[in-house]
């Protein structure tokens, strides 16, 4: 009879290696995960955007390279009164298409979160105006607009003989800043309606049904349960439909190309209209860029007027 | 590739059977054409060579089918393969930018009228191929010549393949009923037709929208008529004259005797209004003629409807400039003489005669010997287009042709000058000082 013995544990089991031992050491481990995500963010979004702010401080234009020329294009900006009416119907745009878009998707929520007949078949139709690609729709209301075949003359003036001349929407100044936000405002109602639909279903309804035990009016209910519980996403969705209104280019760009005398560009269009058409590459990227205060001014206005916490609890203080 | 030379030959043949027919000409017709018997230049072509092309997009289909086949052709004869990509109007600017900028992408662009100017240092010189062509067919018309060659040199940058103009096109039936049998060629006069076509509820309309085509040659016409110019002859910015106020002055007059709503029509719009008899007077090119009268409901419309250069005013001649085709060759390009080559065959009789033909007119020629095509003695009221190249003015005239003469037009600077006198935004001289500004920019940047 032999006797084995087992070898000692500290032979049998050799030490790790020293690649091993680094991946075992939690600061490098943590820095080899982030890296490929922080170098797509860098390569895809920082280049660009880094890119866009260097090409605002130079003189760049298509087919030249430009040289650094510091804050010359925002001063050169500061004294043409297109980038101030660009700047002036950004704001009026964006205020009242954001209000618009807010009232008419609030209260279509509201209608869309009761019980109906055909409930689901009308929230996809409400959809459409969102799913349409931006430019199809631009072009139906360029249509819609047209100051010889608008069917809305049409109407009036053959079929309805309320007026006698067709309405030139697009021909006159405050006509033509109108109806794009008339425009702005149907194309965004879905994202407004469907998002705070989603966030009304949230909601529960024991809150309703202590409500109506404790004898609330209907305006009740809304005022102190459905407008504070929807304070959070409101702020959200106000928050991302700013963006998209104060950024929109794709509505004017196809119906007005900011005319009639440059009454109706925003600033993304101004940006594209000096940037890439105007071979002014420099100048394009400095209106782009003197986008961003409005933009971060309005998020942050929108996000923490908002969202906090009073509105949540019906109160006047924090 | 044998299959779809076949194919787009016979499409070709037809299309081209089809333009004969639509102009008038017989295909029978034997060519009038001549050709000074000038030795062929002979370029050596790389060894396999292939090369790709970007051009804008047809206006009419022929233009596409002729243009096509012939370029299957030069395949068939040199073994060089050409892939032609058709590219919206809107576009070709910004993919011919990123293609200079980029030394990347397409061998050949066509481009538009001073688009050679903009890329120059990206682009091969062509002053062989352009003083063969000349010599072989009559010379070079004037606004090639403007629009082909480096400024204040005989270096040739671009090969222009032909302009479109827009000459006014009017209802004869409209005019007689309100006295007139043409339109008069000095403001005063015009302004009066203006004023009674507008009381007989058939208004004119001319663009004032940001419109790149109709909305500049509007801009530039009111203007040119006036003596008034964006540039004198060193280059510098002189659009703020009396001259220019003057202008200004003559388009607030004529403005209210337009139908509403032209500060926002683009190039389509006073198409449409002429066609659906909205209007009786515009300016337009062949395509709005040759569509009403190719449609049956129209046809009538297309018979009662004259052409006629736009009105002198104070100009020696009629202040109009066509919009031009301009070929460019990219010195990233690795076969450079296949492409020169290329250009070449595409501007030879045996090419460029149906392709002319086939565009009805829409397209006039840079060399003046294709002035005895057929087209021009199809129809009467196509033959006003044949000149378009014999014109002086050009965009950015009177001054050199630079990146920023195209950024001017490209930002409707003067059709936005108009449009704000027009309809009362702005005075004149306020409406030139702003112009002023934007265009001393454009030119200290890019007038280089």
């Amino acid at each position: 009879m032999s006797v084995t013995t087992l070898p000692s544990r500290g032979v049998a089991l050799r030490q790790p290696g020293w690649v091993a031992r680094l991946f075992d050491y939690k600061p490098f481990l943590i820095v080899m995960c982030l890296t490929p995500a922080i170098g797509l963010l860098t390569v895809f979004l920082t280049y660009p955007l880094g890119l866009g702010v260097w090409l605002a401080f130079t003189d760049t234009t298509i087919g030249q390279r430009g040289i650094f020329i510091g804050l010359e294009n925002f001063q050169y900006l500061w004294t043409d009164p297109l980038w101030w009416g660009a700047v002036f119907y950004s704001v009026f745009y964006t205020a009242i298409a954001t209000f618009g878009k807010f009232a008419l998707g609030f209260w279509l929520a509201l209608l869309l979160n009761n019980h109906f007949p055909l409930k689901s078949l009308l929230r996809a139709i409400v959809l459409l105006p969102w799913i349409v690609p931006t430019v199809l729709s631009a072009l139906a209301f360029w249509w819609i607009y047209d100051p010889q075949f608008s069917i809305i003359s049409y109407l009036l003036v053959d079929v309805l003989h309320i007026r006698t001349t067709n309405i030139d929407f697009l021909g006159n100044p405050w006509g033509a800043r109108f109806s794009l936000i008339a425009a702005n405002i149907w194309r965004g109602i879905p994202f407004v309606a469907i998002s705070l639909l989603a966030g009304l279903q949230t909601i529960s309804p024991s809150l309703y049904e202590a409500a109506m035990l404790d004898g609330a009016s209907a305006w009740q209910r809304f005022r102190y349960i459905t407008f504070p519980m929807m304070m959070p996403i409101l702020a959200i969705v106000m928050t991302f439909s700013i963006i998209f209104t104060f950024t929109d280019f794709q509505l004017v760009y196809a119906i007005t190309r900011g005319g009639p005398v440059n009454s109706t560009h925003l600033l993304a269009t101004l940006a594209f209209q000096r940037g890439i058409a105007g071979g002014e590459l420099g100048e394009g990227a400095a209106i782009a860029v003197s986008m961003i205060p409005f933009l971060v001014f309005a998020t942050l206005f929108s996000y923490f007027g908002l969202a906090r916490r009073k509105w949540q609890q019906g109160e006047a203080n924090d | 590739m044998k299959n779809d030379i076949t194919r787009r030959e016979a499409l070709a043949l037809g299309a081209s059977a089809a333009a004969l027919a639509t102009t008038g000409a017989s295909a029978q017709t034997a060519s009038a054409i001549k050709a000074a018997d000038v030795p062929a230049l002979k370029l050596a072509i790389e060894k396999g060579a292939s090369l790709r092309m970007l051009r804008p997009v047809r206006f009419v289909q022929a233009d596409e089918d002729v243009f096509r086949a012939n370029a299957a052709k030069f395949t068939k004869e040199t073994g060089v393969e050409v892939k032609v990509d058709f590219v919206g109007w809107e576009d070709i600017n910004q993919q011919t930018a990123v293609t200079s900028n980029s030394g990347a992408g397409p061998d050949i662009i066509i481009g538009f009228s001073d688009a050679p100017h903009i890329y120059i240092d990206k682009l091969i010189e062509l002053t062989d191929v352009a003083d063969y062509l000349g010599k072989r067919y009559g010379g070079w018309q004037p606004l090639a010549q403007k629009y082909g060659k480096k400024s204040k040199s005989d270096a040739w940058i671009g090969l222009p393949f032909g302009a479109t103009a827009g000459p006014l096109i009017y209802r004869k039936s409209v005019l007689q009923s309100v006295g007139f049998d043409k339109v008069p060629e000095d403001h005063a006069g015009f302004v009066d037709l203006c004023r009674k076509l507008q009381k007989a509820g058939k208004p004119a309309g001319f663009a004032l929208g940001n419109a790149r085509g109709d909305g500049n040659g509007f801009a530039n016409w009111a203007l040119w008529s006036h003596n008034a110019s964006l540039l004198d002859e060193e280059g510098n910015v002189v659009i703020n004259s009396k001259e220019t106020i003057a202008a200004l002055n003559w388009v607030r007059e004529l403005y209210p005797t337009f139908i509403a709503g032209t500060p926002s029509w683009n190039d389509v719009s006073n198409n449409r209004a002429y066609s659906s008899q909205e209007i009786s007077l515009t300016a337009n090119g062949v395509s709005l003629y040759f569509s009403l009268k190719n449609d049956p409901a129209t046809r009538a419309i297309a018979e009662d409807s004259e052409h006629q250069l736009l009105p002198k005013g104070l100009a020696k001649i009629s202040p109009m400039a066509g919009l031009t085709l301009n070929a460019m060759v990219f010195k990233h390009s690795q076969y450079p003489n296949a492409a020169k080559a290329f250009l070449q065959y595409m501007l030879e009789k045996d090419q460029y005669e149906p392709w002319l033909n086939a565009n009805s007119g829409y397209w006039s020629q840079p060399l003046a010997a294709y002035a005895d095509a057929a087209v021009w003695s199809s129809d009467p009221k196509v033959k006003i287009f044949k000149n378009t190249m014999n014109s002086t003015y050009y965009d950015g005239y009177k001054g050199p042709i630079s990146t920023a003469t195209g950024a001017v037009n490209a930002d409707y600077v003067l059709v936005q000058m108009c449009a704000a006198v027009a309809t009362g935004a702005s005075t004149p001289e306020a409406a030139a000082a702003e112009a002023e500004q934007r265009c001393k920019r454009y030119f200290r940047r890019q007038g280089r």
